[in-house]
């Protein structure tokens, strides 16, 4: 059985989704995942969707769930890259990603992490020790 | 079918789509559509059939879509259709979803003989 290859990246976790997926695959993804954020303790989970053309009511399930449990675990998730059509349909069939973020690419997907990320480490004190000043 | 066969199927309608010249977001919710239809046949009707047609009325082509099973039936079909109703734990999406989606949707089901869903999705529809 193939697996969706998951990549750690300091605080974050990477997907990117480049088949469709079927069921198996799906859930298999998700509890990778999750099993991942704990094993790592991540802030983030950065899924790429952006060669994805479908989203059933199957496939948005298995997404808010990866944000619920994420979210519990203390991660955010924040999908990338939804293709316009997708999104439109995915209005349509009455499905609201609950939880997800979205941005237009793994690069915005990732500052939009590392602010949510940021804000939390201020709420505790902590400071932060990359330099960036952006 | 089987679950295995699903993405092949999708691939399929896909081709139909586009071979007629249906645009990204038609085929984007025809796909979709037929996702639901597939997986509701699979979970909840055991099985089934699914064929695809291209067709024609007047100057518009189409892409109808069957799915029938012999499972269980639906016992009451406007309750199914309610947007969030399920017995499989999901999310109650996929039938009213379905329908909004498509251009044309029907549903019939005889308790004990099975469950008939067909969809057409116009290609400017
Ligand atoms: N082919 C079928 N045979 C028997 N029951 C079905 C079939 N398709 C749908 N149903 C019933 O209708 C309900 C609603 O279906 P749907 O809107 O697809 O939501 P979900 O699949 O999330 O339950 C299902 O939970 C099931 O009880
Ligand atoms: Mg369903």
């Amino acid at each position: 059985m193939d697996k969706i290859p998951i990549l750690k990246m300091s605080d974050f976790l990477l997907v990117t989704i480049q088949v469709d997926l079927y069921d198996q695959l799906a859930e298999n993804l998700e509890s990778d995942l999750i099993n991942m954020v704990k094993k790592y303790n991540s802030h983030g989970v950065l899924i790429d969707i952006s060669a994805v053309s479908i989203i059933d009511s199957f496939m948005g399930r298995i997404l808010g769930n990866i944000a619920m449990m994420s979210k519990i675990l203390d991660a955010e998730t924040v999908v990338v890259g939804m293709q316009p059509a997708v999104a439109i349909t995915l209005i349509e069939l009455g499905l609201p990603l609950k939880g997800v973020h979205s941005a237009l690419n793994v690069e915005k997907g990732m500052a939009l992490l590392r602010s949510k990320i940021h804000n939390i480490e201020q709420d505790i004190s902590i400071p932060a020790d990359d330099s960036s000043t952006e | 079918m089987k679950e295995q066969d699903v993405v092949p199927y999708r691939n399929r309608v896909k081709e139909h789509a586009v071979k007629m010249g249906m645009g990204l977001v038609n085929q984007t919710k025809l796909i979709t559509a037929a996702s639901e239809l597939v997986r509701n046949m699979l979970k909840y009707g055991g099985g089934g059939i699914a064929t695809i047609e291209t067709i024609s009325q007047g100057r518009e082509n189409g892409v109808r879509l069957v799915f029938a099973d012999k499972g269980p039936g639906i016992k009451d079909i406007s309750l199914a259709m309610k947007d969030g109703f399920t017995t499989g734990r999901s999310l109650g999406l996929g039938l009213p979803g379905t329908k909004r989606l498509v251009s044309e949707f029907l549903l019939e089901s005889t308790e004990g003989k099975g469950t008939t869903v067909t969809i057409i999705k116009w290609k400017n529809g």
